[in-house]
């Protein structure tokens, strides 16, 4: 997978956590998963569909999920209460949102669309995809993964290209 | 959450009245504790562009905050149908998918701002403050207008 691609989803975790969470986070590992995807926590999806194809995962570990319910909505949440996956969901939505936002300020072009929390059988279908690039950011509250499996679409990107004649 | 000064209308002194509009829960939630903690009321929310057409005409907000991706009928779309009915609409689009195009989009359809998600408090403030313009003013903490929900 192009890091070109992947970079801005980084940047884009880490600025997010940073804001959301309070605390600082670094990256401690970066693994490709070709077996399929192994949820870890909490996790919603987001895909898109244009010159860009694919999906991304954003997986929390419980803790660190409640962690940022409770610091937005003023107090302390378990991590089984209904706003924590909402949370997770929300939390997808911005990370993902900022990163595609600089991949269109490159000139790509493609639709996001809403976040959706994945339930055990969107988890087996997500197992599904092609080779994804997995992100582990750990944060005091508990580690936080973005799972990325995406490609470049060559076709749509030429029947985007203005078709040049020759005189 | 910090309390920043009332923002009050200038007409009657009374809140500013908000429609907070955004497929998450957790979103509108969020924005709402936002909207309190300016002195703000908050007096309808909706999940997609249907639902905030219909309450836009039942609630006459001086401040619709308006997510752009939603399920059914999203943001720009749902901009349009509202300021094409009521010209005088004051819609901030908030999104956490920042592209250009969708800006301006909204921006053509009638939006007055952008804010791009996660949202700063101070800023979402400045934005409001700036699209209320001259109808809406701030008081200090404490000093804010009569909430009558």
């Amino acid at each position: 997978m192009r890091m070109d691609l992947i970079q801005p989803f980084i940047g884009s975790l880490d600025a997010v956590l940073a804001e959301m969470m309070k605390a600082p986070a670094r990256i401690v590992d970066l693994t490709m998963e070709p077996e399929g995807y192994r949820r870890k926590g909490l996790a919603a999806s987001v895909t898109f569909k244009g010159e860009i194809e694919g999906r991304v995962i954003l997986d929390m570990e419980p803790p660190a999920a409640a962690h940022v319910a409770g610091y937005l909505s003023g107090g302390e949440v378990d991590p089984a209460e209904p706003i924590v996956p909402e949370t997770v969901c929300e939390l997808a939505n911005m990370v993902i949102g900022n990163a595609v936002t600089q991949l269109n300020d490159r000139g790509y072009q493609f639709k996001v669309f809403p976040p959706a929390v994945l339930t055990e059988e969107q988890t087996a279908a997500a197992g599904q995809e092609s080779e994804a690039s997995i992100l582990c950011f750990e944060t005091p509250q508990g580690n936080v993964y973005l799972n990325i499996a995406m490609h470049y679409h060559r076709r749509r990107a030429r029947e985007r290209a203005p078709v040049v004649t020759s005189q | 959450m910090k309390q920043f000064e009332a923002l009050t209308r200038k007409k009657d002194n009374q809140a500013v009245r908000c429609l907070i509009v955004d497929d998450s829960v957790f979103a509108r939630k969020s924005l709402a504790k936002m909207i309190e903690s300016f002195g703000g009321q908050v007096v309808g929310e909706a999940g997609d562009g249907c639902t905030a057409i219909t309450e836009y005409a039942r609630t006459k907000p001086d401040i619709v905050l308006m997510d752009i991706t939603m399920p059914q009928m999203e943001g720009i779309e749902a901009v349009e149908r509202i300021v094409a009915e009521h010209p005088e609409a004051r819609i901030v689009m908030v999104s956490s998918v920042g592209y250009q195009d969708n800006i301006l989009a909204a921006l053509q359809k009638g939006a007055r701002h952008f804010v791009q998600k996660p949202v700063k408090p101070d800023a979402l403030y400045e934005i409001i403050r700036y699209v209320l313009n001259d109808d809406g003013v701030t008081s200090p903490v404490g000093a804010g207008g009569e909430k009558s929900r």
